[in-house]
């Protein structure tokens, strides 16, 4: 045995030589730079795009003062009037329904696939919880103009309007089932799992003896979640809500199928609304033919992209913080 | 006397702000086996680590000072760490095969390192030949000569660890570090590793870092004492086990104290 | 008594978290059933394997190939390219900036991008196109994808190629090999399951995204046929179907949107098939 080593040696040594070591290492350097470079232009393409956004929506951004763009209710691109109020509120309306409707059940949920659900049912869960955000928004959309859209009409509509119709924001005089509740509903649905799968690995982040220093004073499960788990773990539940309310505000095709999609200002839940997302989509068509018009739409796209941005930023640096590093 | 194969100089190591290692200075002895013992905590793996400048790998640590491998200086400006990896081979305390064939993983070093296409050379069954001799060598060939091209997470713990010292010696290194190599073990394999290690001393110098003193008594012509990231003594084993000049020596080797 | 008033505010809320965990995987069941239930009557072979004929729209003959295989031509070249810089870049991230800051602002910035709204990449597209001088294309729509794809694919391999046991890569790093060879001979092959997941997972979002192919991959009724040319998609097949005023087109909408249903949950079967196959060298 240690004779063919001692006679392998001489030959191996010979081959660890200069030339093919230098070459390895040529490549090594060549692959840091070409990885780093991507890298580095992957971490660009969000200055990018704000950049590409800006220079396109210049023109209406220099030709209207930006309150006028904010705060006007005037729609007319025919006449060049660009008020993206009616927008921007459709936006907020529907995300806020959406938000109320999704919050309670999807914490909840977390709460209970992170502390309470055996491993079992975990593992069945995620998974299906998983394919839930898979699946395609004009699915979503789908869904909601064939049940939810006909339930509103047919059965919750009219409920409200019997029990709590004095109240504006339940008033309901339209007719038909599509508006902000029904654009809420379906957006909910959508945000379930990025909330879910956020909040449910932040509370599993809280360390086991915390856990264990409630329960051994004789805390029931819930007075440790409650009082121990959610005080430790709530800023990372708050980014999850606010990464899912920022997909709630982003969501295109779903909603737009649903809202109704009327330029005006909606004063209840059962209002039609034309949220900016839907804005952009359907009138793709006609915009490079309208002065300003496309300039108007790129404009629109730059304030939901700066919202979403935002928002996402603010939370996952919350994130950054409470989720222990891999 | 002995010729030194590595000689370490004024060695510091820190992770992070805390000094892990403060000013170490031995030699190791070619084709010999050295021991570093002490208790745990006082830098055994940390010093074994800067021998093939693995430590670096890991977060916030930082070296200084020499380590010179047969005169040159590992730590030198210009040097190229994988060259430096490549001369010393090394053995983790828990086996890692990686994740690819029996075979492959004992091939993985040289093919990286260009190896087999000069044994190769008008006959492509010479890696075969090496893979085989390296897997005789770590005593692992009989269990697994049929079965060569499974994957190796499939082998036993003891298996994955011979698997390793195939995988380390194919490369052909001068210098062998061995990490606590049978703490993952059954007494049996652990028994084969050692006679192992006893077999390759002739035609390689290994550093052996462990916490049983019995293992040490065993195997080691040549001893390297840490404590508290300070080298308290160093010498023939010999020595340091029945003359040793320091008062914490004594005591540790004498199981009073570690 | 607070020990009685403590056990059944567990009980209450144990019970709304029950009932939580059922309305969502119930809105799972309900979606899924509701696209099954109204998409299969309509659901035949002419509609998968005809392109649209003359007067499909009024409710004629004809079928949606045209979208099923501009979907699949979209979501697997903008895969493709996707692909070309996500693998670089993950193990860019886990190989050479592993932990640092700026591998940190990689990620804070790739987190960002898959936030970023599909509709706001739509229009992103748009203004490629209007730099590169092309029309609504199916390039165009593979570059708009691409970007879309890319921070959910190199996210979910960074995640994947986190997992791999430090010892591991010492291990490799020990024999000498370089960061290069490491990443290439082991790292891909430990978490080759975990890259697939990954790709899988990228193809799923590309082919169900309508808000950014809308501008940028234009409609036809025929097979695609050239980059430069529109390319139909499924759920802009969905979608226009569904705006037309015939009960019989927005059957057809409704078994299109089963079609695509049916490919995402493919993907997801086959993706966790895939993993148990692949995962035969991985080391535990």
């Amino acid at each position: 045995m240690q004779a063919i080593r001692t006679w392998l040696s001489p030959l191996i040594r010979a081959r660890r030589s200069a030339p093919r070591q230098a070459g390895r290492r040529r490549r090594e350097r060549w692959a840091r730079r070409f990885m780093g470079a991507l890298t580095l232009g992957t971490v660009l393409l969000v200055p990018l795009l704000a950049a590409a956004l800006v220079v396109r929506a210049w023109p209406i951004l220099a030709a209207r003062p930006l309150s006028e763009l904010l705060f006007s209710t005037d729609w007319h691109p025919l006449k060049g009037q660009f008020g993206f109020y009616p927008f921007i509120m459709g936006t907020l309306w529907v995300t806020a329904v959406a938000m109320i409707i999704a919050v309670p059940p999807s914490l909840l949920t977390a709460i209970f696939l992170a502390e309470y659900a055996p491993e079992r049912l975990r593992a069945v869960a995620k998974p299906l919880i998983d394919l839930l955000a898979g699946i395609p928004s004009v699915v979503y959309g789908v869904w909601g103009m064939l049940t939810v859209v006909p339930a509103i009409e047919r059965y919750i509509a009219p409920a409200v309007q019997g029990s709590l119709g004095a109240v504006p924001l339940f008033r309901s005089d339209n007719p038909t089932g599509y508006g902000v509740l029904a654009g809420g509903v379906v957006l909910a649905v959508m945000v379930f799992p990025s909330i879910i799968a956020v909040a449910e690995e932040v509370v599993r982040a809280v360390p086991d003896g915390l856990r264990d220093a409630s329960l051994a004073l004789g805390a029931t499960r819930w007075q440790t979640v409650r009082n121990v788990v959610m005080r430790r773990a709530w800023p990372g539940v708050a980014a999850a809500v606010i990464l899912g309310l920022s997909r709630a505000l982003g969501e295109t095709m779903a909603v737009l199928m649903v809202v109704g999609n009327m330029p005006r200002v909606p004063g209840s839940i059962f209002d039609a609304a034309y949220p900016l997302t839907a804005l952009i989509a359907n009138n793709y068509g006609e915009m490079m033919s309208i002065p300003l018009y496309d300039a108007a739409l790129l404009a629109a796209a730059l304030i939901l992209l700066l919202i979403v941005v935002g928002f996402n930023i603010a939370s996952r640096l919350v994130l950054i913080r409470l989720t222990p590093a891999k | 006397m002995y010729k030194p194969h590595i000689r370490i100089e004024d060695l510091k190591a820190w992770y992070g702000n805390g000094q892990a290692l403060k000013g170490i200075t031995a030699d190791v002895p070619e084709h010999q086996i050295t021991a570093i013992i002490g208790p745990s905590g006082c830098g055994k793996t940390t010093l074994l680590r800067c021998l093939n400048r693995l430590l670096e790998e890991a977060q916030a640590t930082r070296v200084s000072g020499h380590v010179w491998l047969d005169g040159t200086d590992i730590y030198g400006p210009g040097v190229d760490v994988t060259e430096v990896r490549t001369r010393v081979g090394m053995l983790a305390p828990k086996p890692f095969p990686l994740p690819m064939s029996i075979y492959d993983n004992v091939a993985y070093g040289r093919r990286i390192h260009g190896l087999q296409r000069t044994l190769d050379k008008g006959n492509g069954r010479n890696l075969d030949r090496i893979v085989q001799h390296y897997l005789q060598a770590a005593g692992l060939w009989e269990e697994v000569k049929d079965r060569l091209h499974d994957p190796a997470s499939g082998l036993s713990t003891g298996q994955q660890q011979r698997l390793c010292l195939a995988r380390a010696l194919a490369v052909e290194p001068e210098v062998l570090l061995c990490d606590e190599p049978t703490s993952a073990l059954d007494p049996i394999s652990a028994q084969g590793i050692e006679e192992q290690l006893l077999a390759l001393k002739e035609g390689t110098t290994i550093v052996l870092v462990t916490h049983l003193l019995r293992q040490a008594r065993r195997l080691a012509d040549h001893i390297i004492f840490l404590w508290m990231g300070e080298l308290v003594e160093t010498g023939p084993a010999e020595q340091i086990f029945h003359s040793a000049q320091d008062e914490r020596t004594r005591a540790y080797v004498a199981g009073n104290i570690g | 008594m607070t020990r009685r008033k403590a056990k059944i505010e567990e009980a209450v809320f144990k019970a709304l978290m029950i009932g939580s965990t059922a309305a969502v995987l119930g809105s799972l069941a309900l979606i899924l059933g509701t696209v099954v239930w109204r998409g299969l009557p309509a659901l035949n072979l002419d509609m998968v394997t005809q392109t649209p004929k003359g007067g499909y729209y009024l409710g004629k003959e004809g079928g949606i190939l045209n979208a099923i295989v501009g979907s699949l031509y979209l979501a697997g070249g903008a895969t493709a390219l996707s692909l070309l810089a996500s693998l670089p870049i993950a193990l860019y991230l886990q190989v050479y900036a592993a932990r640092s800051r700026w591998a940190d602002v990689a990620r804070l910035a790739l987190d960002v991008l898959w936030g970023v709204p599909s509709i706001v990449y739509g229009a992103f597209g748009f203004i490629i196109m209007l730099w590169l001088g092309i029309r609504a294309s199916l390039l165009a729509g593979i570059i708009t994808l691409a970007i879309l794809e890319l921070p959910i694919m190199v996210r979910a391999m960074d995640e994947a190629i986190a997992m791999v046991p430090s010892a591991l890569k010492e291990a490799s790093y020990a024999l000498g090999a370089t960061r290069l060879e490491t990443a290439v001979r082991v790292i891909l092959r430990q978490t080759a399951p975990g890259l697939l997941t990954g790709v899988l997972l990228a193809f799923g979002r590309g082919i169900g995204d309508a808000a950014s192919v809308l501008f940028t991959a234009g409609y036809t009724d025929r097979l695609p046929d050239s980059l430069l040319g529109p390319a139909a998609s499924l759920p802009l097949a969905v979608f226009f179907q569904l705006g037309t005023p015939f009960p019989a087109v927005q059957d057809r909408a409704y078994a299109s949107a089963l079609v695509l249903t049916a490919i995402i949950l493919a993907l997801s079967l086959i993706s966790r098939a895939l993993a148990g196959r692949f995962a035969r060298h991985v080391i535990r």
